[in-house]
């Protein structure tokens, strides 16, 4: 269905237990979020939510999940975007708050809970967690239990 | 008696920040926000979120498939059921499995009896809010009453933990389904008695009327579901667009109002708990009989009974609990509807016994996000009101 519309952006699809999921590039994740909510075949005008994923050990290590619903046509639909880790610096992609300004407070808790930066993004604190850490606790390599050194009440 | 000296243009002028919260009855919780304040008129609220994180998220990454399902229930505990709902379902579809069907009318009336005892709370608290203390003596009294029957069919009282993967956790009490009648055959007329109290009551009504406004397409702009949509002329309820649970073999209609505002909130949670107890009241009609779990060795727990009789259920319920279930690899998104709009749970399964992710979708979180444009260029006193009509629970928004 959804094969036809955009053009070489994306990179596989998959479908399971009847739902679609799309692998795009993540440099294209804009233009592709933006033909997803205005072509009118596809019309996806909600988005439900914006989610990280961290593969670690694999690579490409992250993974960024969006969950669209179109409340015209009602249906669902899956994209995803894969993430290099960078050798210096913390990954990043394009911001889709411009499309769907519910993805503001989505983006932010993938940013703090797994350091990527959302370009472009109109307002980028953190949203959950205190300011002073500066841990990604949903990577993988973060132990569960926090740690002392890290993770204090307060700031040092 | 002195008399104070005139403002002066800049002292007018000064825009004044309040911190609400977080420790504040109005808030519901643990919310917080920095309130940017005009005099008495709102110019921003700025939500601060995160006093009652608890890494939900990743705990489930480091628990059983099994272990997951209180969890879930501590993040919206006014609908408890209606998040264990959502996570089972999401696992029997990657597990391929399907609940019998007496499990899923139970399951419904949960999942109705959720919604109702949510709304009661939400409505006592609400009024309480905006002045009027009554409503909450009467809806407390009814909602002790759904605490009654949770306790009743499952023990717990505010959070039964009765789904299970596959099905439930054991079947229906002796008397629950005479007492849960008893409860619909007189719900209809107690919510007659709430509406006399606030609908037409004229302070209520110049509290709340064009108070809070959300545009439809800022509604959907801004993802908010549930109520909040409804309020706003859209009928959108996933109950009926994607049915879950058979929810598609009960007759019910959508509540929807046009006003946008808290008051057409009010009147749409009020709808609501008329049409789940319909719905209730046609699950107790069409209770079938049968098995309430699903039966599938070394991925759902035997019965009970078959434990202490039988060696191979024995051996694959130890195995259960020691190994944990292993899925097929793949992902899956299930969204239901919870008392608060669209409750998603998206799950991916690398193969092994923990969740390698699970992502959370909470309706309350989302709809928190138009709190600033309902709230912008009103007075402060509206914005308290403003904020109880989003209907928030802080362990869900902070999960």
């Amino acid at each position: 269905m959804k094969e036809l519309l955009p053009e070489e952006t994306i990179i596989s699809s998959e479908l399971f237990r009847e739902q679609m999921v799309m692998m795009v590039k993540s440099e294209h994740i804009l233009k592709v979020c933006e033909i997803a909510k205005n072509d009118p075949e596809l019309a996806f005008d909600f988005l439900s939510f914006v989610a990280g994923v961290d593969r670690y050990p694999s690579t490409p290590r992250f993974e960024i999940v969006y969950q669209l619903y179109s409340i015209k046509k009602n249906h669902r639909f899956r994209i995803k975007c894969r993430l290099e880790e960078p050798t210096e610096g913390l990954p990043r992609i394009d911001s889709v708050v411009a499309v769907w300004p519910t993805a503001d407070w989505h983006e932010r808790e993938t940013a703090e809970m797994f350091g990527i930066v959302f370009n472009n993004h109109p307002d980028p604190r953190k949203l959950l967690l205190p300011d002073h850490w500066k841990v990604y606790p949903l990577r993988k390599d973060f132990p569960l239990e926090g740690s002392e050194t890290e993770t204090p009440d307060l700031p040092q | 008696m002195s008399t104070q000296a005139p403002l002066t243009n800049t002292a007018r002028e000064e825009i004044l920040e309040l911190n609400l919260g977080p420790h504040h009855p109005s808030t519901h919780g643990v919310f917080r926000a920095i309130v940017e304040l005009d005099g008495e008129i709102v110019v921003n609220v700025t939500p601060h979120l995160g006093y009652l994180h608890r890494g939900f998220e990743k705990t489930c990454e480091n628990k059983h498939y099994h272990q997951v399902i209180p969890l879930t229930e501590r993040c919206d505990y006014m609908g408890a059921s209606s998040n264990s709902l959502a996570y089972c379902l999401c696992v029997e579809k990657i597990i391929d499995v399907e609940a019998p069907e007496r499990a899923q009318v139970i399951r419904v009336i949960m999942a109705e009896l959720s919604r109702i005892f949510s709304h009661l709370f939400w409505l006592g608290t609400h009024a309480h809010d905006v002045g009027a203390m009554t409503p909450l003596f009467y809806t407390l009294r009814e909602r002790e009453e759904i605490m009654n029957l949770f306790e009743l069919v499952a023990g717990g009282r505010l959070m039964p933990n009765y789904l299970r993967i596959g099905g439930l956790n054991k079947d229906l009490e002796v008397g629950f389904l005479e007492r849960l009648k008893a409860f619909t055959d007189t719900f209809d007329e107690r919510i007659d008695d709430y509406e006399t109290l606030l609908t037409k009551n004229a302070i209520y009504v110049d509290r709340t009327k064009g108070v809070g406004i959300l545009p439809l397409d800022d509604a959907i702009k801004l993802g908010a579901s549930g109520p909040m949509v409804r309020a706003s002329g859209l009928a959108w309820d996933i109950r009926k667009s994607q049915p879950y649970c058979g929810y598609d073999q009960y007759e019910f209609d959508i509540p929807v109002e046009t006003g946008c505002d808290v008051y057409s909130r009010y009147l749409v949670r009020v709808q609501e708990m008329r049409q789940s107890n319909r719905i209730l009241k046609q699950a107790i009609r069409k209770l079938p009989d049968g098995p309430i779990i699903a039966r599938k060795a070394g991925v759902i727990f035997p019965p009970q009974e078959e434990i202490y009789t039988r060696m191979e259920s024995l051996i694959h319920h130890f195995m259960l609990v020691v190994e944990g279930m292993k899925p097929p690899a793949g992902e899956y998104y299930q969204c239901i509807e919870s008392p608060r709009g669209e409750l998603g749970c998206y799950l991916i399964s690398d193969g092994s016994s923990n969740p390698m992710r699970l992502k959370w979708r909470a309706p309350a979180f989302v709809n928190l996000e138009s709190l600033a444009l309902m709230s912008r260029g009103r007075f402060f006193a509206d914005l308290i009101a403003i904020l109880s009509s989003i209907d928030i629970v802080l362990a869900e928004v902070d999960r």
